[in-house]
């Protein structure tokens, strides 16, 4: 009797815990498994990493490692079906919207860096953001000493403008800077001769080169400026969903799809122009797969 | 939401608090890096520059091609003339003006060559000032054509020929009639110069996206730079309001109203 009564203490003592440990502890987990959808945020347009292929259906390397994930996410919470939804971010918004919840998971191209990790958090890094120089193939440049002096395009709103800055003031080169106002734009400087080389994150210079009129008529040059984890982004006060999204890749890795996921978006023509990115795995980006790993990108300029 | 407008005095390189964030504002002491206030200035100054330079060019181009288009028709080289003015103001209102940057940037140095040797902030003061001469010389237009009929008839009977009677007659009066809206005209090219940012001058607008960026402190740079041009508009203002004062005729033209409150 009185065993019984104990064990039935302790049984309801376990229940609370239990629960209460799952409400709070992953928010997340529970509003996918109560409404059966997820919320996915992607870009529109960063080639190969996360981009529409039209009709709002959303495609790329970050989108499928993050359907994967979501899978594996499915499977654990025994449910049969789960609906992705697709909520497109911008640079300026793809804080915010995590943090507030309207994002249940970001797969663009987000840098993990200390100044974002107050606000949101980061899954471990499946690719490694080199920083190179784009130059026209005829123009023998070869290596970022023979830009002094000369005209250097780069992106308004992005990292590699102060990573220049950096660069002149260390080096004491002196660049002509002139900045694009999107990459697109940085490109046709690069291309109508207003600039002599394009500094930019190597999967958009790649990208960029694979949509020119004659790819042949450009090539990526020279020593890494800059190396920066690109991450997928979660919720912050949910550990036990970055988790479960860790988990999953550290599977995927495991099993060996990460080799076959870059061929398929960097090295094979992907939709919709079936164009080929052509940009080679990285020792940088081969590495973080060895060592799966959150570090921000403060942790990979100490390296060097 | 609270402001950190310490981010001012950090350097635009290592993100460290600089040794004189005011005093190298006066020229006091030297920074071995720019700050971002220093930064700030400097933008302010390409703003206020490309500003300044398309109103000059907006002032000079839209009085000429305003004047062309209300010359009485005495012949085929008048009606010449007043054709080539309406062309032109139909033309450069008639597109926006971040296309017309871009046609001057990207299109027409590729068919002129020698324009890929000015530099981007003259071929935008030029974009900016073209665009801007077409609504000036509208109002300019209206100004002439507010005049009465009886203006231009004396003038002619005092024979004075079309110069003498646009230089002495009509124009002095003209011209003022149109200062309240020029004043708008002119804030208008401080404001337009934001477009600036995208063909490569380091402007304003330019520093408020590049600079964000970099210190995930939007609210601060935006704040900042909205007081600037808000400030640069003002100051405009308040210089046209001075020449409308001083170039008063008393007995003539003159607002029965106080003059400050005119636009």
């Amino acid at each position: 009797m009185k065993m019984k009564q104990i064990s039935q203490v302790l049984a309801v003592t376990a229940l609370i815990s239990i629960s209460g440990v799952a409400v709070a502890a992953s928010a997340t987990m529970d509003k996918i498994k109560s409404s059966g959808a997820v919320t996915m945020g992607v870009r529109e347009s960063s080639i190969p990493m996360s981009y529409t292929t039209g009709d709002s259906r959303f495609d790329g390397y970050h989108v499928e490692a993050c359907r994967m994930i979501l899978n594996d996410i499915k499977d654990k919470l025994g449910m049969s079906t789960l609906r992705i939804n697709y909520q497109p971010v911008t640079s300026q918004n793809r804080v915010p919207l995590v943090q507030n919840g309207t994002v249940d998971i970001e797969c663009g191209t987000t840098t993990n860096n200390a100044n974002r990790a107050k606000d949101v958090g980061f899954a471990n890094t499946l690719y490694v953001e080199e920083v190179r120089i784009a130059v026209k193939a005829n123009s023998g440049i070869n290596s970022i000493s023979q830009l002094a002096g000369k005209k250097v395009a780069t992106t308004t709103g992005t990292t590699s403008v102060q990573l220049l800055r950096k660069h002149e003031k260390a080096n004491g080169v002196n660049f002509d800077e002139v900045f694009g106002k999107d990459h697109a734009d940085s490109f046709l400087l690069l291309e109508s001769g207003r600039a002599d080389a394009f500094v930019m994150d190597g999967s958009i210079l790649a990208g960029n080169i694979a949509n020119a009129k004659n790819p042949k008529d450009f090539k990526i040059v020279g020593e890494v400026l800059s190396t920066e984890p690109i991450a997928i982004m979660v919720p912050k006060n949910d550990p036990e969903f970055k988790a479960e999204v860790n988990a999953a890749i550290a599977k995927m890795v495991a099993n060996g799809k990460m080799p076959a996921l870059w061929d398929k978006w960097f090295l094979k023509p992907i939709p919709p122009k079936n164009v080929v990115v052509g940009l080679e795995l990285s020792p940088a980006t081969k590495n973080a797969w060895a060592n799966l790993n959150d570090k921000p990108a403060e942790d990979y300029a100490q390296k060097k | 939401m609270s402001l950190d407008l310490g981010v001012f005095c950090k350097s635009t390189l290592d993100g460290e608090v600089v040794d004189h964030c005011f005093s190298s504002l006066f020229g006091l002491g030297q920074n071995a890096d720019p700050s971002y206030l220093d930064w700030l200035m400097q933008a302010w100054g390409w703003t206020l520059a490309v500003a300044g330079l398309g109103l000059t060019i907006a002032l000079i181009v839209g009085a000429v091609m305003g004047t062309l288009r209300t010359l009485p028709d005495t012949g085929r080289g008048s009606r010449t003339l007043v054709r080539l003015a309406t062309a032109w103001v139909e033309l450069f209102r008639n597109i926006p003006v971040l296309v017309q940057v871009f046609l001057w940037y990207h299109v027409i140095p590729a068919f002129i060559v020698p324009l890929k040797l000015l530099p981007s902030y003259w071929l935008v003061s030029i974009a900016l000032g073209f665009y801007t001469s077409a609504r000036i010389a509208e109002q300019v237009r209206a100004g002439i054509q507010s005049l009465p009929s009886g203006q231009r008839a004396a003038a002619t009977a005092l024979g004075l020929t079309t110069t003498q009677t646009y230089r002495y007659i009509l124009l002095p009066m003209a011209l003022r009639i149109v200062i309240p809206p020029l004043t708008s005209e002119s804030m208008n090219a401080i404001k337009n110069s934001s477009v600036a940012f995208a063909v490569s001058v380091p402007e304003l607008t330019l520093f408020a996206m590049q600079a964000q960026e970099e210190t995930s402190k939007g609210v601060e740079i935006y704040l900042a730079v909205t007081a600037l041009y808000a400030l640069s508009a003002f100051g405009v203002n308040r210089v046209m309001t001075l020449i409308e004062k001083r170039s008063r005729i008393p007995g003539f033209i003159s607002p029965s109203n106080n003059a400050g409150l005119a636009h």
